[in-house]
């Protein structure tokens, strides 16, 4: 299969002992009426080949921005970028979308929550696929029918050959999401972003649709970014999670490491609201209280403080930057880490009186474990 | 399942409410056709109980629900509320008893009327149905809003003021301040954020201890209905496949879909590997033209010829668990993952349970 080379392996200055993507400090704003939202506000992380990174937040946290900023999607007015975006050893952040399309399908493609926004509906499933197989692989007509029928029952699509002449709405929503990612998959990129790829489907069908993306990107050994809020849906699926909230990646660590150790006040407190089956029926859910700050007007300091509840002084006043943990490669933003002494001693402060340093009221809990720790 | 039968209701007089072989069918258009969202399911709540009821999309858990409040009357089958039949009862009657029965539904932000202050939206139930008016009403909203945790300071703003945790307690509000004894919450939580809806769950659990309420609380999440339910019913395609306690649904799921659900919810530990083998194929089938027999056979890892031709009646197999199935699990068979779980639960000290706080306050 010839490709272009505009990109390709043989693209100059592209370099296949690079690491596959490093982005570093990328900043994505919009301007609104209101005010500049800061959607993304200085990112950095490496993905190496086969590997896989759960990006991890609530709502609005930035999770898409953050995708669709590193993919080169977003709309051209109103939006401030800064940062880079190095794949291969190449800066793509300049790229123009004819550049782009170069590196869309065949180096990075995606998979979107809804899989009818992916699918265009009034053009027949197989020539959705074959399509880009012609655009980016130069196939013609048979052996692109052939790749497309193939790639529909590596997906799991019972009888690929009468779905290739189907419309999408013909398909179950678990089955549309089969056909995005078989279109995702055709031109064998090396990165394949899947955001909220679960979120719209059954859970029944959501362990299928995982079950088929980690088989896909272990026999392709493609490099996969999996967005989610859902922490359970990574655990068991990355090697190492990103937690956001509002706009920057608060703790980062191999996923043993993020659930073993957790350092982050803000995941620790979302680990801990999370109902899980395991709990007997009743038991108190511990909350966090308070809402995500206005991306517009974030606070000063730490952007967690007003609902963390070792909250101390400093917190308000100076930002955590990165720090890095004991484990190796596990980082987090918190001047009071989960787990060190001093944020015994901050939770112990707030408890006697009875609030954080931003106001909030702390309560003290009724169990101390063995360990001394609350 | 899923299957019918009635052996798993309890006494009619220990019901506050309890509907008996519940069938709501839609029309396809003009097709002579039918949507069977609810083929035969007979539910119960005591007084003060919560039923959960969770199944996957489209098995008919807002159908049952809103049948319950006769929105519309169902097809067929009997609802009954502390003895009398909503579905025979004329409408004059019925509408005497709507302040008794409230809602709440997923969308909170679109369920609010977006013109009208909160104050209205919360008073609005007590001037229909004239329950007080004046320094009285005033009284009772706040009150209701205090205890649901939103302060009566901001309730001249409009809901696009608040978040989508903050209208789902007005919702509640809403819901509560008639002071009735049954709410059917129709996935109350599923649109809120993880931190926004522990904050609502733990709100539902206060607010059923202060007013004494009833629950039938639907979510197609276990997990969330785990936590809430004192009882818990798996639904499947309009029928019901279990009824347990909701420990020892967890412990002991006897329904072949009640084990896959189980196994196909990810857990949030690296520890407990996402399940390959229990992974159910294909998906749920169409209600228009739902399997013979049992109406899981097409997924069921288990099914045999028996279970396209007889239809599995619920039977009791444990101290208040009843399941419909013709070749339920070993009640003590091991789970998926139990091992695991129990491992992980002996390695785990206790969470901390932060002791119950009186309604309407924020603490961490
Ligand atoms: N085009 C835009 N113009 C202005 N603000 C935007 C734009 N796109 C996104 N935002 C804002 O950027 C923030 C981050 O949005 P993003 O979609 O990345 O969140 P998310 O983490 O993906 O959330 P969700 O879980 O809801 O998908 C939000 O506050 C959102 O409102
Ligand atoms: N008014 C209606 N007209 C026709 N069909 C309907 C109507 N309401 C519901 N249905 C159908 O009845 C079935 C059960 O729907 P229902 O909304 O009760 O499911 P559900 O369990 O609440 O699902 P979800 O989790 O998606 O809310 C579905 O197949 C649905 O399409
Ligand atoms: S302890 Fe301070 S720095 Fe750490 S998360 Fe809480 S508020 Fe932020
Ligand atoms: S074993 Fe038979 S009756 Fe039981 S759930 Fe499976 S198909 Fe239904
Ligand atoms: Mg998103
Ligand atoms: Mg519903």
């Amino acid at each position: 299969m010839s490709r272009k080379v505009v990109s390709g392996p043989d693209a100059p200055g592209r370099d296949p002992n690079a690491p596959l993507l490093r982005v570093v400090d990328i900043k994505t704003h919009f301007k609104t009426e209101r005010g500049t939202v800061r959607a993304v506000d200085g990112v950095s992380f490496q993905l190496d080949r086969g590997r896989t990174i759960g990006i991890v937040g609530e709502s609005g946290s930035g999770k898409s921005v953050l995708s669709r900023s590193v993919m080169g999607l977003l709309p051209g007015r109103n939006v401030i970028r800064e940062g880079h975006v190095v794949y291969e050893g190449i800066d793509i952040v300049g790229f123009d979308s004819h550049q782009m399309r170069n590196i869309w399908g065949s180096e990075m493609s995606m998979v979107f929550q809804d899989p009818m926004t992916s699918l265009n509906p009034v053009k027949k499933i197989g020539r959705q696929i074959t399509e880009s197989l012609h655009e980016h692989l130069q196939m013609d007509k048979q052996e692109a029918n052939d790749t497309a029928l193939a790639l529909l029952s590596s997906v799991g699509i019972p009888e690929p050959a009468a779905r290739l002449e189907e419309y999408p709405h013909q398909l179950s929503g678990g089955m549309r999401q089969r056909v995005v990612i078989a279109i995702a998959l055709a031109c064998g990129p090396k990165i394949l972003f899947a955001d909220e790829p679960t979120t719209a489907l059954d859970v029944t069908v959501q362990a299928q649709i995982l079950n088929l993306l980690q088989q896909q990107q272990h026999e392709r050994h493609m490099a996969m970014i999996l967005v989610t809020h859902d922490l359970g849906v990574v655990a068991g699926r990355s090697h190492e999670i990103a937690v956001m909230y509002a706009g920057k990646i608060v703790e980062h660590a191999p996923t043993n490491s993020l659930f073993a150790n957790v350092r982050m006040p803000y995941t620790e407190a979302l680990l801990n609201s999370i109902p899980r089956l395991e709990y007997m029926s009743h038991t108190r859910l511990d909350i966090i209280g308070g809402r995500p700050p206005d991306l517009i007007r974030p606070p000063r300091g730490c952007s967690f403080a007003p609902r963390c509840r070792y909250a101390q002084p400093r917190c308000i006043e100076e930002e955590p930057p990165l720090m890095e943990g004991d484990q190796p490669g596990h980082t987090y933003r918190c001047w009071y880490p989960v787990g060190s002494p001093e944020n015994l001693e901050a939770y112990q402060r707030n408890i006697v009186a009875g609030r954080t340093a931003t106001g909030a009221p702390v309560e003290a809990p009724v169990t101390i474990d063995a360990g001394g720790r609350f | 399942m899923a299957g019918s039968g009635t052996d798993h209701l309890r006494a009619p007089q220990d019901a506050l409410i309890r509907c008996e072989n519940l069938v709501v069918e839609f029309p396809v258009g003009k097709s002579g056709l039918k949507v069977h969202a609810v083929s035969d399911i007979s539910i119960d709540a005591k007084p003060g109980e919560t039923l959960g009821l969770v199944g996957e999309s489209g098995c008919g858990k807002s159908t049952t629900g809103r049948a319950l409040m006769q929105l519309p009357r169902p097809t067929g089958g009997r609802v009954l509320y502390q003895g009398r039949d909503l579905v025979q009862l004329p409408g004059a009657e019925l509408r005497q008893l709507r302040p008794e029965m409230q809602m709440i539904f997923q969308d909170p932000i679109s369920s609010l009327n977006p013109r009208r202050r909160v104050f209205d939206i919360v008073a609005e139930p007590l001037r229909i149905w004239k329950r007080a008016s004046g320094a009285e009403l005033t009284e009772r909203v706040n009150r209701t809003l205090e205890n649901v945790g939103i302060d009566p300071a901001v309730a001249d703003r409009r809901p696009h003021q608040f978040s989508g945790g903050q209208c789902q307690r007005i919702c509640i509000a809403r819901a509560l301040v008639l002071e009735p004894k049954v709410i059917i919450c129709d996935e109350p939580v599923s649109a809120l954020d993880v931190s926004v809806q522990a904050q609502i769950l733990n709100l539902l659990e206060d607010m059923k201890a202060t007013y004494k309420l009833t629950l039938v609380f639907i979510a197609h999440d276990l997990a969330v209905v785990k936590n809430v339910s004192d009882r818990v019913a798996v639904m499947y395609l309009g029928k019901l496949c279990e009824v347990a306690p909701p420990d020892d649904l967890y412990a002991n799921p006897a329904h072949p879909y009640t084990a896959a659900l189980l196994s196909s919810i990810p857990v949030p530990d690296p520890r407990i590997r996402p399940s390959e083998e229990n992974v159910l194929g294909g998906e749920i089938p169409s209600p228009i033209a739902p399997p013979s027999g049992c109406r899981f056979r097409t997924r069921c890892p288990r099914a045999q010829d028996m279970c396209a031709q007889v239809e599995p009646k619920m039977r009791q197999i444990g101290l208040g668990h009843y399941v419909a199935c013709h070749f339920p699990l070993e009640a003590t068979g091991p789970k998926p993952g139990a091992a695991q779980l129990a491992a992980k639960r002996a390695a785990v000290p206790a969470r901390p349970v932060a002791p119950p706080r009186p309604p309407g306050t924020q603490a961490f």
